[in-house]
């Protein structure tokens, strides 16, 4: 079953989806302990540069900057992009780019596609807008062909099929590919995917790839990518759509050396991804589109509490390090781009919808810390509960609750009487009308012993005897 | 040194060995200590719920009450980085707050750079411990460097502990994971809250931690809460209650080493 398919009330929709992952405890601590793996390659790697927290508050400092200028900066890599040869369209909304796309293909009278990992064109629904209108859509990276073939979602931005194991690969395999029944040896199953897609790239019209940075000085960018899918998908078809959000900006060629230094090594501790292709324009007889879509996010850079989320280089280290995800599962989330990040970035668009995702938080505050570009994501999910507030989507009986609770601290001898009657009570009641399934707390807890007095008691006590 | 004790509100009403503790450490070395009666609750589960102007109100009461001192301390990094960090939100550049922010310390933060962690008096504390980092005062007061920082390591709950003789330190697979309290976090999100709090008392077993403790007695409500139901044999205490001379309910001291000393 597919979690995000169950429709689920807004005010709850993380919790209910979480509850069900964690139901299956042997998957939920494979789950766990396959992305806490991921997070100490992260740390090793980070290890091994001396100057790593000062790249960190370089790379955050080179995007702040860019972001200040960042109309300048799209008008410049636009025109030295377009001396280079390509053609570049501006999208308002994930409609717009899907429309450019679709104009794109019918104008080459293109039929098969083949994308690299982009969660830019995940975040359009890219991939269902084309099918419906007969294209054939292969996703070429292994993990995003994975899930495709599965009908599902990525639930990781990095790893987009870090939810499903060797097993069920093999059982996704057998039926899409042939492979032969209960294989699950990662190199067998990888040398079908290899010789499936191989057939793809060859026969298709148009790829379509994502963009890591762009480069507003040169008009190039840049695409990284483990598998080489990314450099096949563009050097076999005759055209290339390179579809970027217009955060992906750098100003200079060496800002780069900051960004490459610190993306594969937060994200899966490699020292740099396998390849990190660089794009000047269309390839000789080749044709090269760039689609720069915006989608919210020039309102996310007028918002002074969220505009760094905008900082993001989608390492995906924030889910790696983030004990909710882990426990949870990138599908609990509902969005393109799940985690920390996501839930920032998704309520930021549709505060209603996702309400529930700035509070799917301990605030423990480990992605701040581990983020490389430093956006200080658990203040922004903090501020985020606020801002759902004050939208008023909290539900009714939550803020009741708080306004009580603030009314009576404002009142230290209400306080003082109603915690000690709250404890007398708890005292005299068995332990089972305290500590039960209908209680939160109780299900799986107990309530600790309750104290005859408070600590305010004892002190005037102490006070008075001395 | 006048310090005004400030005492987290379910420290006050579920805990007040906690604040005891917490009080007599303090006055053993030598602090003059208060506990104002017109303190109750920073107001840390109302801005955490995102209701701002609800928590308002309880941010000016804490500074009306607290301005008069030299310094005030809890047995709390969480409740301190609310003040500290937080109210920002909340008052912003009121002059009061402003004034008063940098003198409100967690108590071994308070010992380990205002006090001196030699005045503490002499303990002997002979059993394994599993020291907990409440993730408020390590990333956000900063109490120790966390495992996702690449900077020279240090840890002031640690030192702290550390003056006690017969301390044995229990070595964590994940030493810095988040215990998933989390505040009204701990019911909206009850599976995954408990799913983390099971995975952390899984690494104390593993680790044969006797005594878990931590600077906030909100993680230890939690995984205490857990550990209860499930009748498991590790013993709860707060920093403060080590610090005090408190001893573990149900667990033997690890037998005399070195010196034979006892308990």
């Amino acid at each position: 079953m597919s979690a995000e398919l169950v429709h689920l009330s807004p005010a709850t929709a993380h919790p209910r989806r979480a509850a069900l992952f964690v139901a299956n405890d042997e998957r939920m601590h494979w789950h766990d302990k396959a992305l806490w793996f991921v997070r100490q390659k992260r740390d090793k790697a980070a290890q091994s540069v001396p100057e790593w927290e000062r790249l960190r508050e370089l790379a955050s400092q080179i995007k702040a900057h860019t972001l200040v200028g960042l109309p300048d900066y799209l008008e410049e890599f636009e025109a030295k992009a377009v001396a280079l040869g390509a053609e570049v369209h501006w999208a308002k909304d994930a409609d717009e780019h899907n429309a450019i796309v679709l104009r794109i293909l019918e104008g080459v009278g293109a039929k098969r596609v083949v994308k690299s990992k982009s969660m830019l064109t995940e975040e359009c629904h890219l991939n269902p807008f084309l099918e419906a209108r007969g294209y054939e859509v292969v996703d070429t990276d292994l993990g995003e062909r994975i899930v495709q073939f599965r009908n599902e979602a990525p639930s990781h931005i990095v790893l987009p099929a870090i939810h499903i194991r060797k097993e069920e690969v093999g059982a996704t395999f057998h039926e899409h590919l042939g492979t032969e029944a209960g294989a699950s040896d990662p190199q067998y199953l990888t040398e079908a995917a290899r010789g499936h897609l191989r057939d793809k790239f060859l026969k298709a019209d148009v790829g379509i790839t994502g963009v890591n940075f762009a480069i507003a000085e040169t008009g190039g960018f840049v695409v990284c990518t483990n598998e080489g899918n990314a450099d096949l998908g563009t050097a076999l078809p005759p055209v290339h759509i390179a579809c970027m959000g217009i955060e992906k900006l750098i100003p200079r060629t060496k800002d780069l050396a900051v960004f490459l230094r610190l993306l594969a090594r937060s994200a899966t501790g490699q020292p740099i991804t396998t390849y990190s292709s660089h794009f000047f324009g269309p390839r000789p007889g080749g044709k090269l589109h760039i689609i720069l879509l915006d989608n919210g996010r020039s309102g996310i850079s007028q918002s002074a509490d969220f505009k760094t989320s905008l900082h993001c280089i989608r390492c995906g280290a924030c889910m790696n390090t983030c004990p909710v995800y882990r426990r949870s599962g990138g599908h609990s989330y509902g969005t393109t781009v799940p985690g920390p990040i996501g839930s920032i970035l998704a309520p930021a668009r549709d505060a209603n919808t996702y309400q529930s995702l700035p509070y799917a938080c301990s605030l423990c505050g480990s992605c701040s810390d581990v983020c490389p570009v430093k956006i200080n994501l658990h203040e922004q999910l903090l501020l985020m509960r606020h801002s759902v507030t004050e939208k008023g989507f909290l539900p009714k009986l939550k803020q009741l609750s708080m306004t009580i609770a603030s009314y009576v601290f404002q009142r230290p001898k209400l306080y003082a009487f109603l915690g000690a009657a709250g404890r007398t009570l708890g005292r005299l009641l068995p332990h089972r009308w305290v500590n039960n399934r209908l209680n939160g707390w109780g299900r799986q807890r107990d309530l600790p012993p309750l104290p005859a007095k408070s600590f305010r008691a004892l002190y005037r006590e102490r006070n008075n005897g001395q | 040194m006048r310090v005004g004790l400030f005492v987290p509100c379910y420290v006050d009403q579920l805990y007040p060995d906690v604040a005891l503790a917490a009080l007599e450490v303090l006055e053993s070395v030598g602090c003059t200590v208060v506990y104002p009666e017109a303190q109750t609750c920073c107001g840390q589960p109302m801005a955490n719920t995102g209701c701002f102007e609800d928590a308002l109100p309880l941010a000016r009461r804490f500074i009306a009450t607290f301005s008069g001192f030299d310094y005030v301390v809890a047995p709390s990094g969480s409740c301190v980085a609310m003040v500290r960090a937080h109210y920002a939100e909340l008052l912003h550049d009121d002059a009061g707050y402003r004034a008063l922010a940098p003198r409100v310390l967690d108590l071994c933060e308070f010992l380990v750079d205002v006090v001196g962690v030699e005045k503490l008096p002499k303990r002997t504390f002979n059993y394994r411990v599993g020291l907990h980092q409440s993730c408020h005062g390590l990333r956000e007061l900063r109490l120790g460097k966390s495992s996702e920082r690449m900077l020279p390591d240090f840890n002031k709950t640690r030192r702290v502990l550390e003056q006690l003789d017969g301390v044995e330190f229990t070595g964590l697979l994940r030493p810095d994971e988040c215990c998933g309290f989390g505040g009204t976090f701990a019911v909206a999100e009850e599976a995954i809250s408990c799913a983390m709090g099971n995975d952390r008392i899984a690494d104390h077993e593993h680790a044969k931690t006797q005594v878990l403790t931590a600077g906030d007695m909100s993680c230890l409500m939690h995984l205490d809460g857990l550990i209860r139901r499930q009748g498991k044999p590790i013993s709860v205490l707060h920093v403060a209650q080590i610090l005090a001379g408190r001893k573990p309910s149900h667990a033997l001291p690890v037998l005399a080493s070195a010196n034979g000393a006892a308990l």
